[in-house]
């Protein structure tokens, strides 16, 4: 099978408007007769089940927690780009285009990229129209904040809620169809296998997860939006139950799988506490705006810290090493993510972490605390404060911008950031990679979709902060409901798409016969064992940093804790009830598959490019070195049955708007 | 447009009705304070006496009071029964009760006791109204010499009964909790909250439920004890 | 740290259900409640028993999906607090911690700790939406907000829809929930359009559930995990009332 990226013809700016004017449409009256399946109602499948339902469509929309108001969007913090230039500083949809382009490290597809842009200002728009209350200045218009790898103002937010802000407004638009009946919702469903019809996607099989029913549910197309893989690692800032089982399971019946090894770690995470840990906490990076990040300037220093001798405040000025400041004084705090964590991660090989682990960097709001006290004296006309005033008017600026992250930090360690630093580290966040799609989101299985994080298509080999929002209601609100008319225009004279035809059988059959091996399979471990294990391998050799023997390693590893799994695996309960401990099963099955993909893409590419840094591919600094010649592509896997068996096609990137550069922040 | 009886099954009407018969009947209690308080003014040439069923006579003939009188009963009978079908409906939304509650540690023992205090407090209206009201109504009574009716007396014998004393005293500290929620919690219902005033009409709500059963509570006390 | 913990168990929704004890042993303090939960149910597990079902999602406070009645009080005791914000410091060694699910009857439970709210999604699908198709809206800064308000509806809008409200309320109340809806819409140019139909709408569809009344307790504001204030419920007091009076 070739890859047809079906990228429009024509100059970039034109290229979106051209494509919308050509392709085919639905009317509105044949919209009714044609049934669409949304699996997941993150930001993506949320807006896409709204918007298509607006539209008219039958919509079916599933989610594995017992409300769509529950998906991982909502944990989302910093904020949504758009190139709306309301702050007047220069910014355009060029700029956000360029700037994701090179965010991602020159591995992302120049026109996806640009439509993204170009559509980023309605959905501002589109929020604010729905009551999502964004941040605003007195005059009552809506506030900017900088965010990572930009120089330009263009992040709207909602405190440090905005991922949750941005889902209710989704998801109340959701809620808006249910009550009309345009949107059948499958609360507590979850999707555990797709079924392919004359070679096209036709319907899934589900999980009622309440009683265990295994359900037909079919469609004329099926839109995957069921988010990332972050949690092959275990830990991550993922949510307990996020998963890659839908985007697994299309993989293994036919969707190709791109760029499995770009994974993004993000730098400011609470660090792990203990092997009891069951997920880590994201500190959100527009505290990055405010907080500078350093460590000890000399070994006596941190020994006494971690000791508990001197107090990090203690410290002086100028026995403390700002690294980003002083690695890159351009950018400086304010660097991209993958970036930022690896320069956390140097200091900490170095022996310079703070904690007991040696694996924490601090992120201090002093000095941003002393200054805006300042401003606000000025501003309430306080004459030579004292210290103690200056401080406690600056407490109150930060706790106005970052007050809930304040305090979520507070709770969990115990510590007060107001009065002493944070302490952080990298932890995985996002991952770029994911199903492979066009232009018009379609994988490579006709009629099967994917949006929002469990696509590829529009961060390259890292994303930017605050892009993840603004792609995943991109492709939700603004992309699938013009390009799914392009393929359903086709099947207005199909009509209801039976459920009881031989692909459903074998469909369900092979669903079954995998809960009947877990349900009966008489081992001695519970799942929660395997899938740190896993966890462990994967953060040790294809995490921050990643080198040939390790990736090797890491196969081998995965292959033989694979084999233990499924023998030695304890499932308790029954099949027919609800059981958590069988969906856990499910999950990790397939992250041990998945993981395997993973390191070997990371063997395969032998480059260093944004989130995926190659040991063997650095230059004498220590900086990621890209290798354009021979990796400027896409590595879409097609499943062949085993996952280190998985077949590479290369989608060719053309950089035909962007010059392609060593990426510099310094 | 539903009609008001239908608006009645609303769960936030019977709320506002609750509130409204609340806040009327709150300021009856003042009017009903401030004729008791002539029960307390000395009586050694029956001034006191003469006064009081002057405010008695008043109180019953008077057409413009006999008016608000039986919005009065109305209030005190729909403020009862309406507080009861809530108490009902609410009980019914929590079929399983929890087998360790703690909800002292959000909320004050008055506001989680509204149906008990205000069962304590109808029971009192009932043994009071029977006591005084009924038979000034519909019995014979001694006569004063003014030639009013001579309520003072009956109450003052009364006030002599220490059962009927102690029925008094508690039922005044019943209606001291029910009003130490009750006051403010009918603002909140008919949408009164500002930042401004919900202290203040706190404060005043805390107060009155202090001082007006205590003035209540106060009269057979001090007649109890007095010669 | 060792402790006692005794968790209601019910294998589904006729099952008649009991607290169950277990103990637990070596806890660390820095350990969040859902970890020590964790730890018990592999501790089940491995003893061939079936591990104790909850509701649990983002583990960071902000997907409203765990939902534990713990020692008398929804979320535990901390204050501002979800489930799986608390942290085992909050407990001496010894405790005796008691695990229930939200009780209500608009809340059925499914299995042990795990309770069904979907009354709360339908509640929002009766009215707790702007009707605003995608691609109809102006440009964003057309409206211009009060920022006082915009705070306001925002304060409204951080409600999580865990249910610690209704299971917190005596009388099983959803007023805190409906009215944090109904406040942020009705604060905001955008939403107060059809601020009467929605009040209207969200209040039947709340009755209609089994929802208890408001008594003004003051619980919910207490234990609501994002400290939605009472001046919400207040202010649906007022639409509502507007509303009914006013309608056609």
């Amino acid at each position: 099978m070739s890859l047809d990226s079906k990228i429009p013809e024509g100059p970039i700016a034109e290229k979106w408007t051209n494509h919308k004017n050509n392709i085919k449409l639905v009317n509105p009256a044949n919209k009714r007769l044609i049934d669409v399946i949304v699996i997941g109602t993150g930001l993506a499948g949320g807006s896409a089940a709204a918007s298509l339902a607006e539209m008219g469509y039958n919509v079916k929309a599933f989610c594995f927690q017992d409300s769509p108001r529950r998906a991982h969007s909502i944990a989302a913090q910093g904020g949504i780009n758009a190139a709306k230039n309301y702050q007047n500083d220069g910014d355009s949809t060029y700029r956000l285009f360029y700037d994701t382009v090179k965010g991602g490290d020159y591995r992302s597809r120049e026109a996806n990229v640009y439509r993204l842009a170009e559509v980023s200002a309605n959905i501002i728009d589109q929020c604010v129209a729905q009551g999502v209350p964004f941040a605003r200045e007195y005059g009552g218009l809506l506030d900017n904040r900088s965010f990572g790898g930009v120089q330009v103002s263009r992040t709207f937010y909602a405190k440090g809620q905005t991922g949750q802000q941005l889902l209710l407004g989704a998801y109340s638009a959701m809620e808006r169809q249910i009550g009309k009946g345009k949107i059948q919702m499958y609360d507590r469903h979850e999707m555990l296998d797709l079924v392919v019809v004359d070679g096209k996607a036709r319907g899934i099989i589900a999980r009622n997860l309440i009683n265990g029913e295994i359900e037909r549910h079919s469609a004329h197309a099926v839109l995957i939006c069921s988010g990332g893989y972050g949690n092959v690692f275990f830990l991550s800032t993922n949510a307990m139950g996020s998963n890659a089982t839908a985007a697994w399971k299309i993989h293994q019946k036919g969707a190709h799988f791109a760029n499995p090894c770009y994974t993004q770690i993000h730098p400011t995470c609470i660090p792990v506490s203990g092997d009891y840990q069951s997920k880590l906490t994201l500190m959100s990076e527009s505290l990055r705006n405010d907080g500078r990040i350093w460590v000890p300037k000399k070994k006596e220093d941190v020994e006494a810290i971690r000791s508990g001798k001197l107090r990090p405040r203690e410290i002086k000025e100028e026995d403390r090493d700002y690294y980003l400041e002083r690695r890159y004084p351009s950018f400086g705090n304010l660097v991209p993510r993958d970036v930022a964590s690896r320069a956390a991660k140097e200091r900490c090989d170095a022996g310079y972490g703070v904690n007991q682990t040696g694996e924490a960097v601090f992120l201090d709001f002093a000095s941003a605390i002393m200054r805006y006290g300042r401003e606000a004296a000025n501003v309430q006309g306080i004459h030579n404060p004292d210290e103690k005033t200056i401080k406690k008017l600056g407490d109150e600026v930060i706790a106005n911008k970052y007050g809930n992250l304040f305090q979520m930090y507070e709770k969990i360690t115990d510590d007060n950031p107001y009065e002493t630093p944070m302490k952080i580290y990298p932890a995985v966040h996002y991952t770029m990679g994911g199903v492979w799609v066009d232009y018009n989101l379609m994988t490579s299985i006709p009629g099967c979709y994917a949006l929002g994080e469990a696509n590829f298509s529009d961060h390259g080999a890292n994303r930017l902060g605050a892009s993840a929002l603004m792609q995943g209601l991109a492709d939700g609100y603004f992309v699938i409901p013009y390009t799914i008319g392009d393929y359903l225009a086709d099947d207005i004279r199909t009509g209801t798409i039976p459920t009881d035809t031989p692909e459903f059988d074998a469909a369900e059959k092979a669903v079954q016969e995998r809960i009947n091996h877990f349900m009966n399979n008489k081992g001695s471990k519970p799942v929660d064992h395997f899938h740190k294990r896993l966890g462990k391998i994967m953060w040790e050799k294809c995490g921050m940093a990643r080198n040939e023997k390790g990736l090797k390693e890491a196969i081998a590893e995965i292959q033989e804790l694979r084999k233990e799994f499924w023998a030695d695996v304890k499932v308790p309960g029954t099949a027919n009830s609800f059981n958590q401990e069988l969906e856990k099963a499910g999950r990790v099955a397939d992250f041990l598959e998945l993981g395997e993909l993973m390191c070997l893409d990371a063997l395969t590419r032998a480059e260093s490019c944004g989130g995926h840094f190659r040991e063997e591919s650095q230059t004498d600094e220590g900086e990621a070195m890209r290798n354009d010649k021979d990796f400027t592509y896409v590595a879409a896997w097609e499943y062949t049955g085993e996952p280190s068996a998985a077949k590479l096609h290369k989608e060719e990137l053309k950089y035909e708007n962007i010059e392609l550069k060593q990426r510099s922040y310094k | 447009m539903a009609t008001p009886f239908a608006l009645l099954k609303t769960s936030l009407v019977k709320k506002y009705w609750m509130s409204l018969t609340g806040i009327f009947l709150i300021t009856f209690l003042i009017v009903h304070l401030l004729g008791n308080l002539a029960l307390l003014g000395s009586n050694d040439g029956n001034e006191a006496q003469i006064a009081f069923n002057e405010y008695t006579k008043f109180m019953t003939t008077f057409p413009l009071i006999k008016i608000v009188s039986y919005v009065l009963y109305f209030s005190i009978l729909f403020h009862a029964i309406d507080g009861l079908m809530l108490v009902a409906q609410n009980k019914k939304a929590r079929p399983v009760k929890y087998a360790h509650n703690k909800p002292e540690k959000n909320s004050i023992w008055a506001s989680r006791n509204m149906g008990l205090l205000g069962t304590v407090i109808l029971i009192f209206i009932v043994t009071h109204m029977g006591s005084f009201w009924f038979k000034y109504k519909f019995t014979e009574m001694p006569i004063d010499p003014m030639g009013n009716k001579d309520m003072y007396s009956i109450v003052v014998l009364s006030f002599k009964e220490l059962w009927y004393v102690l029925l008094y005293v508690v039922s005044m500290a019943a209606l001291a909790f029910h009003l130490y929620h009750g006051f403010s919690s009918a603002f909140q219902t008919l949408g009164v909250n500002h930042p401004k005033y919900t202290p203040v009409i706190k404060k005043v709500g805390y107060a009155f439920s202090i001082i007006v059963p205590a003035a209540f509570a106060a009269i057979p006390l001090v007649i109890y004890f007095s010669n | 740290m060792n402790l006692t913990i005794k968790v209601w168990r019910q294998d589904g929704p006729s099952d008649k259900g009991k607290m169950v004890d277990y103990k637990l042993t070596d806890i660390s303090p820095d350990q969040s409640f859902l970890e020590m939960m964790d730890v018990l149910n592999n501790q089940i597990i491995e003893e061939g028993g079936e591990p104790i079902a909850f509701d649990h999602d983002c583990r960071e406070g902000i997907c409203g999906m765990c939902s534990m009645y713990i020692n008398g009080e929804a979320h535990g005791p901390g204050r501002g607090v979800t489930t799986c914000q608390l942290h085992m410091r909050s407990f001496n060694d010894g405790d005796t911690i008691y695990v229930e699910p939200w009780r209500a009857k608009a809340f059925p439970v499914i299995k042990d700790l795990v309770v069904d709210r979907t009354s709360f999604d339908r509640i929002i699908a009766s009215g707790g939406y702007v009707s605003v198709n995608t691609g109809a809206a102006q440009d964003a800064n057309a409206l211009p907000v009060n920022k006082d308000d915009a705070d306001a509806a925002f304060d409204a809008a951080t409600c999580i829809g865990c249910g610690a409200c209704v299971a917190t309320c005596k009388n099983s109340s959803a007023m805190l929930f409906v009215s944090a809806k109904v406040s942020q819409l009705s604060l905001l140019p955008q939403g107060k359009v059809e601020a009467h139909d929605r009040v209207l709408n969200m209040v039947k569809q709340m009755d209609e559930e089994g929802f208890g009344n408001c008594t003004n307790t003051g619980a919910c504001e207490v234990e609501c995990p994002k400290g939605i204030s009472l001046e919400n419920i207040a202010r649906m007091n007022r639409e509502f009332m507007f509303a009914s009076l006013t309608n056609k």
